[in-house]
């Protein structure tokens, strides 16, 4: 695939993304503290307070956006892992490398405000209801993918395998998604949907996505500052790294 | 704006041992990230061998 003007597999090589990546990750980086931080404000500052939840629903600007970035950045682990398999590739498991911890700290993170959200809602840290339990399943598929790669010393077989568990544990992310149609559960359904109008108030909604956004935007710079580590790691016999001036 | 004063922003209507743990955690868990990346980095820099010495000084 050639789109016109841009010749897409120069960037396919370390060597060409090592340097592409660093020229990126201040912009995205910048990016995240901006709708992180007006994201929080309006949140916390201009959204009122809910009628039913009081301000314990404040917890939603933070667990939402985690817990859409647990599966999103699930789906974009699992595609570059398919991609390197199919193509075998280097720079693409090394994509799937660079993404998998933040994923697993956003897991983490959906599941630890989950809990705090729901001791008070709820009145349990904890149901093995099918949202709570597919998401830990979740973490540990993330967990998984990064422990098998580590424990395999050949580096082709160690993307080759934590590739392989990756694309299949996919399968969990559409359970996590439609869990709440899917079962009766205690979690309440989705937050906003693409065909349904929205059941909590603008004001809401528009914290919520931007703070999405900048979580969007933060994983994109630290997965590709991993990237960058992991290029150093991996190639560092290369005589293009040893040339490298780095700053 | 829903707050009269700071006490009452920190109170979060009661529920403020349930808010703020969950934002400190994501900022902390963010902040460490950051840091863990920047410490990975630098190790990742060390370790490549240095092969011209002009250039080398300035890895």
């Amino acid at each position: 695939m050639k789109l016109p003007g841009i010749n897409w597999f120069r960037f396919s090589s370390p060597q060409a993304l090592y340097p592409l990546a660093g020229s990126l990750i201040p912009w995205f980086a910048f990016a995240a503290v901006l709708f992180i931080v007006i994201g929080l404000y309006i949140g916390f500052f201009v959204a009122p307070t809910d009628f039913q939840q009081g301000d314990a629903y404040r917890i939603i600007f933070v667990h939402v956006p985690a817990a859409w970035m647990s599966m999103f950045l699930y789906v974009v682990m699992a595609g570059w892992a398919a991609l390197g398999l199919g193509l075998k590739v280097r720079p693409s498991f090394m994509m799937a490398q660079a993404v998998a911890p933040t994923g697993a700290m956003f897991t983490f993170l959906a599941l630890l405000t989950g809990s705090l959200w729901g001791k008070p809602t709820w009145g349990t840290w904890w149901v093995w209801d099918a949202r709570l339990t597919s998401e830990l399943i979740l973490l540990f598929l993330y967990l998984g993918t990064i422990l098998l790669h580590a424990a395999i010393d050949d580096p082709r077989r160690a993307d080759r395998a934590s590739a392989v568990f990756a694309v299949v544990g996919v399968v969990n992310v559409p359970i996590i998604y439609f869990s709440v149609q899917w079962w009766n559960t205690l979690h309440q359904g989705a937050s906003i949907s693409a065909t349904v109008a929205p059941k909590m108030a603008a004001i809401m909604v528009a914290g919520m996505l931007l703070v999405a956004v900048g979580f969007w935007m933060y994983s994109i710079a630290v997965a590709l500052t991993r990237l960058r580590c992991v290029v150093l790691e991996r190639e560092r016999h290369a005589s293009w790294v040893q040339e490298l001036k780095v700053g | 704006m829903a707050w009269g004063s700071l006490s009452e922003f920190l109170m979060m209507g009661g529920y403020g041992l349930y808010v703020w743990p969950s934002i400190g955690a994501t900022a902390l868990s963010m902040g460490w990230e950051v840091l863990a990346l920047r410490r990975r980095r630098a190790t990742a820099v060390r370790s490549v061998p240095q092969q011209r010495t002009v250039e080398g000084k300035q890895r």
